[in-house]
């Protein structure tokens, strides 16, 4: 079965691995499979492809050295079937989504006792994240067939409350990140349609089961890998609870599926550290529309009703409207005239308005280089872009300028367009929010603000005109998975770069009035930011008892260039003073990306301090005395 | 496909499965004499041959997969309409 289709496919792959395969330097190698990871593979070719990894990736999860774009990260696979066969594509799938995993299998179908007991390997495993793969034969419902729908409803509740405590004993003995996959049927119906008219039929069970898991999972904040839905969808064709598969080897999803099934999972951990995509960038010319809008005329295009390519092109821009309304920023990529492009979103039938795309670029020149342009201007790394250009050249000259930008392999019909993007899995979230739903507007605000900014005579005489108030709040439950999706995903502004999931943060936050753990919004007359910046501070081993570490400091790059920080940095000394503190302890640690506040601590007055002994080696450390009283640099009126 | 030819087309699918294009295969090759080849590369093995052959072993073929020769007989067998 045809799988990843989304990626390119490399002309001999088999060859370019027995190449790397030379390269004596683990790192190097690690490296080189990485960039061979994302080209579409089979399971034997994942298989290869993790064994090139596998010696440098030892070496970068257990810490002794590093790889620029790839990130730690622990997984605990927990399971009711084997999953030993999906490990190497999981592997090899978290290379191309940016992660390096180390992947721990517990004991077949002892995923209780993990879980439940103290398991001395998979405490010293400290995964971050632990995939709950659960299938249908396991613990299965015991019911007569005619059970009523009440004692149907509570054999379900009882069910799903020992996922429950499951996932708790997860959080609480592990502090990781709970990912629990749906079940997916494993024996055919019994009644055909008639199905799900009885309740105790095994259909109709795992239906419940399957949304009960999925409420409950909202509410404890728990991850799905809805392999249900990916099964209804055909995603795996008849490759999940294959027969045969199954009575030879218990796997319920079969080998040659791995590579779909390791992406899955690899999407999912990599949007638990942030490492999902942002940005869909659009070429326009028979990409949003059929035709070319300088050669046809605004008159001349294809879109809309009346034709089935019109609409399919209609399609395709409702389909980028929905996802920008769920958070992802619209941008444009096009060789044209950049006011023949513009001109042409004036089209009556046009779904995408101009106002949707927060970065317009339509020139002559390379895509490559205006794609970086667009980085620049949304504040966001190469590595959040997703390119959609019908245009084969085009794709491959960007994938060969910058492998950072996700550039899919696209159908010949712009009607499969909406089904391969979201297939590819770019935009996998862990939270959304009412930020998510309002991020499009802030863009548009923004571009309002960059206009004020130019207009103002004076940088201060801007500022000053905003009206800007910072609201900064303890972090509790109402702000625990904002604050926690602020954490993951910002990478620039970010002192530490440390990655928290909910259960840590909540770890952090609660402990006790030692702690400071701050939630800042900030609203401006224009409009309301969301939140936009936390600051976790703790008391810790390696510093007096009077001295607070700032753990965490990062910040929404939208609000870049206003002060932001000065304000929180007030919240903050009041916070530490209030607490008993005479010293904050400030800590920058380079991660490649947040070069932009390597001077953020002497900027704002703190000295250099030694590094404690432990402490990472490329790490600096910077003291603010909290005696001394603290002038005020900003035009921000705080309200905490 | 003979059993000989089927042996020679299923080289390729060893050295990819065992990462390995030493493998030279004969009949009489057992799991002893092919370095990884446990009981999870035995079923990645058989996909792989499915893969490749476009077959589907059936349920009880699968036990009879014990050796070189047992594969390329089946394997035969089943090219053949058998």
């Amino acid at each position: 079965m045809d799988q990843l289709l989304w990626l390119a496919e490399h002309p001999d792959l088999s060859a370019a691995i027995g190449e790397v395969k030379r390269e004596p330097d683990p790192l190097a190698r690690l490296e080189a499979t990485t960039r061979l990871a994302n080209y579409r593979r089979d399971f034997t070719l994942a298989t290869r492809l993790d064994r090139l990894a596998s010696e440098g990736l030892q070496a970068v999860t257990n810490g002794e050295a590093s790889v620029a774009g790839l990130q730690p990260l622990r997984i605990a696979l927990l399971a009711s079937h084997t999953v030993d066969h999906l490990v190497p594509a999981i592997r090899v799938a978290g290379l191309q989504r940016g992660l390096a995993l180390k992947v721990h299998v517990a004991p077949y179908g002892l995923y209780r006792q993990a879980l439940l007991m103290d398991d001395a390997e998979l405490a010293s495993f400290a995964p971050q994240l632990i995939v709950l793969a659960l299938d249908a034969r396991d613990a299965p419902l015991q019911l007569p067939l005619e059970a009523s729908p009440e004692s149907v409803a509570a054999a379900v509740t009882t069910r799903v409350d020992e996922l429950r405590l499951l996932w708790r004993c997860a959080r609480e003995r592990y502090a990781a990140q709970v990912v629990q996959q749906t079940i997916v049927p494993a024996d055919p119906p019994i009644f055909g349609s008639f199905e799900a008219l009885v309740p105790a039929s095994p259909w109709a069970l795992i239906d419940r089961l399957n949304t009960a898991i999925r409420r409950a999972a909202g509410e404890d904040g728990v991850l799905l890998l809805d392999l249900a839905w990916e099964a209804a969808r055909g995603s795996y064709g008849d490759g999940l609870a294959e027969p045969l598969r199954w009575h030879q080897a218990k796997q319920l999803v079969s080998p040659n599926l791995a590579p779909l099934y390791g992406d899955q999972l690899a999407r999912i951990a990599a949007a638990s550290v942030g490492l999902s995509r942002k940005c869909l960038v659009l070429d326009l010319d028979n990409t949003l529309w059929g035709g070319v809008v300088g050669d046809d005329g605004i008159d001349g295009l294809h879109l809309g009703q009346g034709s089935p390519s019109g609409e399919a092109f209609l399609a395709f821009q409702h389909y980028a409207a929905l996802l920008a309304r769920r958070g992802i920023i619209l941008a444009v990529c096009s060789k044209n005239d950049q006011n023949i492009a513009e001109a042409a979103f004036k089209h009556p039938e046009m779904v995408l308005k101009r106002s949707d795309i927060a970065a317009f670029v339509a020139n002559w020149e390379d895509k490559a280089n205006n794609l970086r342009r667009i980085a620049s201007m949304l504040n966001i790394g190469l590595d959040s872009l997703v390119f959609v250009d019908d245009n084969p050249a085009e794709r491959d000259i960007v994938r060969r300028e910058l492998p950072q930008v996700a550039v899919p392999e696209l159908p010949e019909d712009v009607a499969d367009y909406p089904a391969r993007i979201a297939a590819a899995g770019y935009f996998e979230a862990v939270s959304f929010t009412s930020d998510d739903a309002t991020r499009g507007r802030n863009y548009a605000l923004n571009a309002e603000r960059k206009v004020a900014m130019t207009q103002a005579t004076d940088m201060q005489g801007y500022l000053r005109d905003l009206q800007m108030v910072l609201y900064a709040t303890r972090i509790g439950d109402a702000e625990l998975a904002r604050s926690t999706q602020l954490i993951n995903k910002t990478n620039q502004f970010n002192l530490t770069t440390r990655r928290y999931s909910e259960a840590e943060v909540e770890r952090i936050a609660r402990r006790g009035p030692r702690a400071v753990a701050l939630a800042i919004r900030l609203a401006d007359k224009y409009g309301d930011n969301g939140l936009i910046s936390v600051v976790l501070a703790r008391p810790d081993t390696a510093f007096a008892d009077d001295e607070l570490l700032i753990d965490s400091w990062l910040m929404s790059c939208r609000v870049l260039g206003r002060q932001v920080e000065e304000a929180v940095l007030d919240v903050l000394v009041h916070a530490a003073r209030a607490a008993g503190y005479r010293t904050l302890i400030g800590e920058y640690r380079p991660s490649g990306r947040n070069g932009m506040v390597a001077e953020h601590y002497p900027q704002l007055g703190f000295v250099p301090h030694p590094a404690p002994t432990e402490a990472a080696s490329e790490a600096t450390f910077w003291r603010y005395d909290l005696g001394s009283s603290r002038p005020t640099h900003h035009f921000i009126e705080v309200q905490a | 496909m003979t059993e000989a030819e089927v042996i020679q087309a299923l080289t390729p699918v060893f050295h990819d499965v065992f990462d390995d294009d030493s493998i030279v295969l004969s009949p009489e090759m057992t799991a002893n004499d092919i370095e990884g080849w446990d009981s999870q590369t035995h079923v990645m093995l058989t996909v792989a041959a499915e893969q490749r052959f476009g077959i589907k072993f059936r349920t009880a073929e699968l036990e009879s997969l014990r050796n070189v020769g047992h594969f390329a007989q089946v394997i035969s067998a089943r090219l053949a309409g058998r």
